[in-house]
């Protein structure tokens, strides 16, 4: 296998060298801790709080409202269960949508085990949340309405304006998880309107293990880590100094960067689309098919008459690493619960693999892979019982 | 995930195909589980002489079929009643633990065409 293709930047992407070689010195130089009151520990806080003013700035907010946490998934378990925790004299309902990541979902179900009560905003067959559907369910006990900025699986990108105007307009909090869509939309938190916004680095070209939680001051909400006196006694742990440098500077650099990024890799994302309707039968586009309302680096396929870890690793053996929403892939029973959300039947969920494309990848790759899908869909629909020839007219669905 | 041998039989299957007028057909799964798997065989004189498969599913459940039509040809019906998953299992030198069932409908898809084979014979 002489290339490799990247094709999974919704997953993680490689740090790039420029937060690398900002990183390098706050291992072993200014290796202090950043609590600590000596030379040693001021010059490290002096990193963090530099950090956390870079971030503040690119997403509108000020820098006492930025926190630290250990990425996007502890961002996401510490707004719900933080801010419920925090406001149950108001009450002990919210609102999420079905399609959250499994941060979200997951912390939503452990809380309603402790007696809270969660209620899903419906979504439409493209992934977009129905705000009439939000404006019967909201209640005046609830305390947060929250949903993603754009979605992981399918690329929609939400209406979180609209749904933060709808939460505020019942006294709840709006939250949003901007992992996707940090680096790669334009983001303010207050011309979004929201309370509270979860960040990751490594999906915007950063370290891994670092994220933050934007939290609008004033705003209630308690901790989800105990421990010290780190960010402003609100997420205890020392903090990784390192990793909150490449975090700033991957986020400054993607900032810098964005409306060239996002022209490019929607030239790679919109070509691959158009070439796998047109020359791929039987395939289905999951998600917007207004490529404009979903993020850039977006491609999500359900294949008929084949199953999602099949086509994965037949794509593997070409050199192509894509991600897939079938249960096979994901460890679980089910598909994936965005496709089902978004109505697909299981099979058709079964039967899909979602491509992310990146700032280094290639029209050539692109094209590679396009030849490598019709071949690995060809050899798989051979082996499948569902597929019976179909002659004449080549159809999608 | 997958060892080489798990991977060697996915990519180039033996025994892909339906054979025609089959003289036992045993499909097992659905497609809301994400797996199909399904054998045709031909027998002559209570022996395998021919077995093929089509499966809808994962890289595992690909490689089971190929191991398990495999083994199962040149045995009399009798013996292959008695393959098991966990001889498939052994062949492929191990699958992951969330893969087992795949090895399973393997070994239900045999025993399921021949007993279609039987019920056709004694019709």
């Amino acid at each position: 296998m002489e290339k490799q293709i990247y094709f999974d930047h919704a997953a993680t992407t490689p740090l790039c060298k420029e937060a690398l070689e900002k990183m390098l010195p706050y291992f072993t130089e200014v290796y202090g801790n950043a609590n600590s009151q000596h030379a040693f520990g001021r010059e490290a806080v002096k990193a963090v709080d530099d950090a956390r003013d870079t971030i503040a700035k690119i997403i509108g907010a000020k820098p006492n409202e930025v926190y630290f946490t250990s990425g996007g998934t502890e961002a996401d378990n510490w707004a719900l269960r933080g801010i419920l925790k925090a406001n149950e004299k108001k009450g002990k309902h919210f609102i999420i949508s079905p399609i959250e990541h499994a941060a979200m979902l997951s912390t939503a179900k452990d809380l309603q085990k402790e007696g809270y009560v969660c209620d899903f905003m419906k979504v439409d067959a493209d992934g977009f949340v129905d705000l009439e559907h939000l404006k019967t369910i909201i209640r005046k006990d609830t305390v947060l309405v929250g949903c993603m900025l754009a979605n992981n699986e399918v690329g929609t990108i939400e209406p979180i304006k609209e749904i933060a105007k709808i939460a505020h307009e019942n006294g709840a909090y709006c939250f949003t998880d901007a992992v996707q869509a940090l680096g790669v939309l334009d983001i303010d938190v207050k011309e979004l309107g929201v309370d509270l916004m979860s960040m990751s680095s490594h999906k915007i070209y950063g370290p891994k293990g670092i994220g933050a939680l934007y939290v609008k001051n004033g705003v209630k909400i308690t901790n989800l880590v105990f421990g010290g006196h780190q960010e402003r006694t609100k997420r205890g742990g020392t903090t990784n100094v390192p990793a909150t440098v490449g975090f700033a500077e991957a986020l400054r650099i993607a900032n810098e960067e964005r409306e060239q990024n996002f022209k490019y890799v929607s030239s790679l994302r919109d070509r691959f689309i158009k070439r796998v309707l047109a020359e791929v039968p039987f395939v289905k586009l999951n998600g917007p098919s207004d490529l404009t309302k979903r993020l850039p680096a977006n491609a999500d396929f359900s294949f008929r008459f084949i199953e999602g870890e099949s086509i994965l690793f037949s794509l593997d053996l070409a050199g192509i690493a894509v991600s897939s929403g079938s249960a096979c892939s994901s460890g679980s029973l089910e598909p994936s619960h965005v496709l089902l959300s978004l109505g697909l039947p299981e099979g058709l969920a079964h039967g899909s693999i979602r491509f992310t494309f990146g700032k280094h990848n290639t029209m050539e790759e692109v094209d590679y892979a396009v030849e490598e899908i019709k071949k690995a869909v060809e050899r798989l629909r051979k082996m499948s019982p569902l597929f019976k020839e179909v002659q004449g007219e080549v159809k999608n669905v | 995930m997958y060892n080489e041998k798990i991977m060697d039989a996915f990519s180039n299957p033996k025994n892909v195909g339906e054979i025609e007028n089959a003289d036992g057909c045993g499909t097992v799964g659905n497609e809301k589980c994400g797996d199909i798997m399904q054998i045709t065989l031909k027998i002559e004189n209570d022996i395998i002489v021919d077995a093929k498969f089509k499966t809808f599913g994962c890289a595992a459940a690909i490689a089971t079929s190929s191991t398990a039509t495999d083994m199962i040809k040149g045995m009399t019906i009798e013996q292959a009643l008695k393959v098991t998953n966990k001889q498939v299992i052994e062949v492929l030198g191990g699958l992951p633990a969330q893969k087992i069932h795949c090895s399973v409908l393997a070994e239900e898809a045999i025993k399921k065409a021949i007993e279609d084979y039987l019920a056709k014979k004694n019709a």
